[in-house]
Formats: structure tokens, C-alpha cells, sequence
């Protein structure tokens, strides 16, 4: 069955970055309508990760296979948003601006627009240039852009860092609300307590998954108190048996 | 490609030339201000009629070179085009956005010049005005073209300037503005014929010389049209959907 089938199926991914592997052979899925968290310090190759889900990234060997399609195919271009950690908007362009012109790539509609500057609370900043916003204004900008059209999947990386608490609760709201609605969200963070807004986690380490679960479940397994503790019991796991 | 997404760059491109002020003031005053000056260093309106025509082929080339070099560099490295290339674009759709936007860009700064020479300056045109535009904007085209090109192999803003002396330059010397190409050894004679600035100069001296669209000009026109699709057919093969 088409929607049983999970929106991300990653087989045996490795990727080589200046002469060194940088993802040693990662096999995941994410089943649709789930937010899943993708956490670990930086440099884990988190970032990796989110740019061969959107096809970006130029992998060594695996599969890499998006809402039925291989990573990168032409017919997902329109159903993929991605938004990276450092934002890839015009600077000289004004918010509203950036927005129209990618909405006419994406084709979606004009009403978008305003859509998604409502959504990511930057009414008030409509018609600034990008250039003169603050770092979390910016970074939301640069989120909206991957909220236009109807993306069946979200890809964000890192999309809540140095914003304040309010903001970063009501972007959580907001992609609880796309789950919802049956799209799947991949985000990144290396703040733990965002972990447990998830539904699920791949914690990350040095181009490895050292765990796949929901937030709970990965608690309780480790014993841990919470997710900061059960990630360090983890590594300590892996360390400690070799095989 | 599709025509709503070229255009729909091409608004893009002109808004942000729009927001910016200075590099359009400098796009329009720069190359009025360098013919002002050539008049009034020639003292010689008939050195003037020669050389003029030549220069308004080599200046929009230039500019738009330049230009155009950073903007895509910036795209390139501000992670623009990364998103863009993640979405429904086609690498020509971006090409041609920004031939279209830099191309009336062009068009804006040649009318500005031509305006002011043929007026104030007093310039003595020969052959038409209408073929005078057509190689312009043909030159703007080209520098615009090579530009794209060049900044596949900048990595940053201070190499992407370098290229215009590396590029340029050189072509400046042999493109016979200094010393007529027959003049030259035989070498270099060769080495001229290769490089486009030379049918951008050629075709400038024939419509300042000649009253006819000549066969020398239409071949100039094809030679830098064919250079100009040339460069942006090897900028889209610089264009990567997937990158390390």
C-alpha cells in the first residue's frame, strides 16, 4: 500500500567529504506524518544526512529513497522543502520579495505568501529587506521558504537555534499542526530538549545512528532521566561493547 | 525551461539591482563618464568618431562581466542556488533570467552613453544606430556570458574581481583598439582571431566606417552570438543539482 510505505527509506547510505567517510553506511526510515528528530553534536553529519534526503548531496553507494522516489528525481522537486541552517535567501531582497519569487518557482500559489509569513510571525517584517533582520528573524525567512507550496516532506536543519522560547514553542505547535496534516518532518537540533517534542529520534554520532526511537522509549532502555543522560549512556554503550 | 519561472527570475534579479542604489548609478554614470573623458582627451573629433564607437563595444562587455561574475558567485556561495537547483528550476531558467535582467540592464547603460555621444559629444556615426545597439547589447550579452562562466572557478569575491584583468585584459590588447591587428606579429595575429573581444571591436569598426550592414558585420554578429551561447551552455554544465 502507497501510504503505508514510509515517506524515507535510507539503505546502507555512505557519503566521502574531502577524502573521508563521513556517513558509515546509515540505514533508517521515517514513516509519514511523524516529526522526527535528528540529534547528535556537531559535525556528526547531521547536515549530511538532510542534504542527501533532498538530493543535494553526492553519495559514495546506498539508497536513498524519498516519498517512493530516489532522492533528487525530478517529480520531487515540488514536493520536498528543505531549509538549511544557514539561510539561502537574497540579503537585498525584502521578505515578501524572496517569498514571491520562490513561490513562482515552486509554483505555488500567490496566497502563499502571506501564508507562511504568518506562519513563521514575520507580519511585522514583511516588507524589510532580509539583510537588516535580526539572526532569528533571518533564519525564519529562510524557513519560510520551505513551508511554501505543499511539501509531503519537511527537511530543517536546525531550524529553532537562537531563537527565544516563545518563538521556538510556537514553530513546534506549527509543525505538530503539518504533522497533522500528514506531512513528515525531518529536523535537526543538537538541543536536547527539543528532542522530546519529537516522535521520534535518530540520535547521531561521528557518521553513525546510535539510536532509533521515540523519546520515551529511548529513556526508558537507557534508565536515564533524561534524553542528555540517556545519549551519553548510549555512547558509553557502544564503547564498551566492541562488537 | 519554463517561461514563468525565467521571468519570474528575471523580476528577481532586477529587484535587487533596484535596491541597489550605487551599482546601478555606477552601471550607467561609468561608462558615460569614460567616453566624456575620451572626447575631451583626444582634443580630435575625428579620433573620437574611431575609437568611440569601439569603446562603446568594449565597456558594456566589461561591466556586465563583472557584475554578473559576483552575482552568480553570491548565489553560488550564499546557498541560493543550492535551493534553487532543490527545486522545480531549470539551470537555463536561471541562465536566461539573468540574460534577460542584465541584458536590459545593458540596454539601459548603452542608451545612456549613445545618448550622450551622439549629442553632447558630437559623435559622427557612419553606419546605423540600430546595428550600433544590436552589437552592444550583443557585448553586454557576451560579457555576461563569460562572466557566468568564470565564477564556476572563483571561490571567493576577490578572486571572481581578478578574473576581469586575467580575462579581459589580455583581450583588450589584441583585440586591435591599440594596435591594428594586421600590424601584429603573426601569432598573435592568430591568437586575436580566436578570442571574442576581437568581432566585438571589428564589428564597432565596421559600423563606424561603414554606412551598410557589411558582410564583415554580420559575421562579427554571428561570431559573438555564437561565443555568448557557447560560454552560457558551458555555465550550465557548471551548474551542479548534486555537490560534495
Amino acid at each position: 500500500m502507497m501510504s503505508s510505505s514510509p515517506a524515507v527509506r535510507v539503505r546502507d547510505l555512505r557519503v566521502v567529504r574531502g577524502g573521508r567517510e563521513v556517513l558509515h553506511g546509515l540505514s533508517f526510515d521515517v514513516p509519514r506524518g511523524r516529526v522526527v528528530g535528528l540529534l547528535g553534536p556537531s559535525g556528526c553529519g547531521k547536515t549530511t544526512v538532510m542534504r542527501a534526503l533532498v538530493g543535494v548531496q553526492i553519495v559514495r553507494s546506498g539508497q536513498v529513497t524519498v516519498l517512493g522516489e530516489e532522492a533528487g528525481s525530478p517529480g520531487l522537486r515540488d514536493r520536498v522543502g528543505y531549509a538549511t541552517q544557514a539561510p539561502a535567501v537574497y540579503g537585498d531582497l525584502t521578505v515578501a520579495e524572496n517569498l514571491r519569487y520562490f513561490a513562482s518557482v515552486l509554483r505555488a500559489p500567490r496566497g502563499d505568501v502571506d501564508r507562511v509569513i504568518e506562519e513563521v510571525g514575520l507580519t511585522g517584517n514583511r516588507d524589510q529587506p532580509v539583510g537588516t533582520l535580526s539572526g532569528g528573524q533571518h533564519s525564519r525567512a529562510n524557513l519560510a521558504v520551505a513551508l511554501l507550496g505543499s511539501p509531503e516532506l519537511l527537511v530543517l536543519d536546525e531550524p529553532t537555534v537562537g531563537l527565544d522560547p516563545v518563538l521556538r514553542r510556537e514553530l513546534w505547535t506549527l509543525f505538530r499542526e503539518l504533522a497533522g496534516r500528514g506531512v513528515t518532518l525531518v529536523v535537526s537540533s543538537h538541543v536536547m530538549d527539543e528532542a522530546g517534542r519529537t516522535d521520534r529520534l535518530l540520535l547521531m554520532r561521528e557518521g553513525r545512528i546510535l539510536a532509533d526511537g521515540a523519546p520515551a522509549e529511548l529513556r526508558e532502555r537507557t534508565g536515564a532521566a533524561d534524553l542528555e543522560e540517556a545519549f551519553l549512556r548510549l555512547i558509553d554503550e557502544t564503547a564498551g561493547s566492541p562488537a | 525551461m519554463n517561461l514563468a519561472i525565467t521571468l519570474a527570475t528575471t523580476r528577481r534579479i532586477l529587484a535587487q539591482l533596484r535596491h541597489d542604489h550605487r551599482t546601478v548609478a555606477l552601471l550607467i554614470v561609468v561608462p558615460s563618464l569614460l567616453m566624456i573623458l575620451l572626447r575631451y582627451v583626444f582634443q580630435r573629433q575625428e579620433a573620437f568618431d574611431r575609437l568611440g564607437p569601439m569603446l562603446l563595444g568594449l565597456f558594456p562587455f566589461v561591466v556586465m562581466f563583472v557584475v554578473t561574475s559576483v552575482a552568480t558567485l553570491r548565489e553560488r556561495t550564499g546557498g541560493t542556488l543550492e535551493r534553487l537547483m532543490s527545486m522545480p528550476l531549470g539551470k537555463l531558467d536561471l541562465l536566461v533570467g539573468y540574460a534577460l535582467a542584465f541584458g536590459l540592464a545593458a540596454l539601459v547603460q548603452v542608451g545612456v552613453v549613445l545618448v550622450i555621444s551622439l549629442t553632447w559629444l558630437g559623435l559622427d556615426l557612419t553606419g546605423s544606430l540600430a546595428s550600433l545597439v544590436l552589437v552592444a547589447v550583443l557585448d553586454a550579452l557576451l560579457g555576461m556570458a563569460l562572466g557566468l562562466f568564470a565564477s564556476a572557478f572563483a571561490r571567493t569575491e576577490f578572486q571572481a574581481v581578478q578574473f576581469m584583468p586575467a580575462l579581459v585584459l589580455p583581450q583588450t590588447l589584441l583585440c586591435g583598439l591599440i594596435i591594428p591587428r594586421d600590424q601584429m606579429a603573426g601569432w598573435l595575429e592568430a591568437l586575436s582571431r580566436v578570442l571574442p573581444l576581437t568581432y566585438a571591436v571589428q564589428g564597432m569598426q565596421e559600423i563606424s566606417t561603414r554606412p551598410r550592414f557589411t558582410g564583415t558585420l554580420a559575421t562579427d554578429v554571428a561570431v559573438i552570438a555564437a561565443f555568448t551561447v557557447a560560454a552560457l551552455l558551458l555555465g550550465a554544465a557548471t551548474l551542479r543539482r548534486r555537490t560534495v
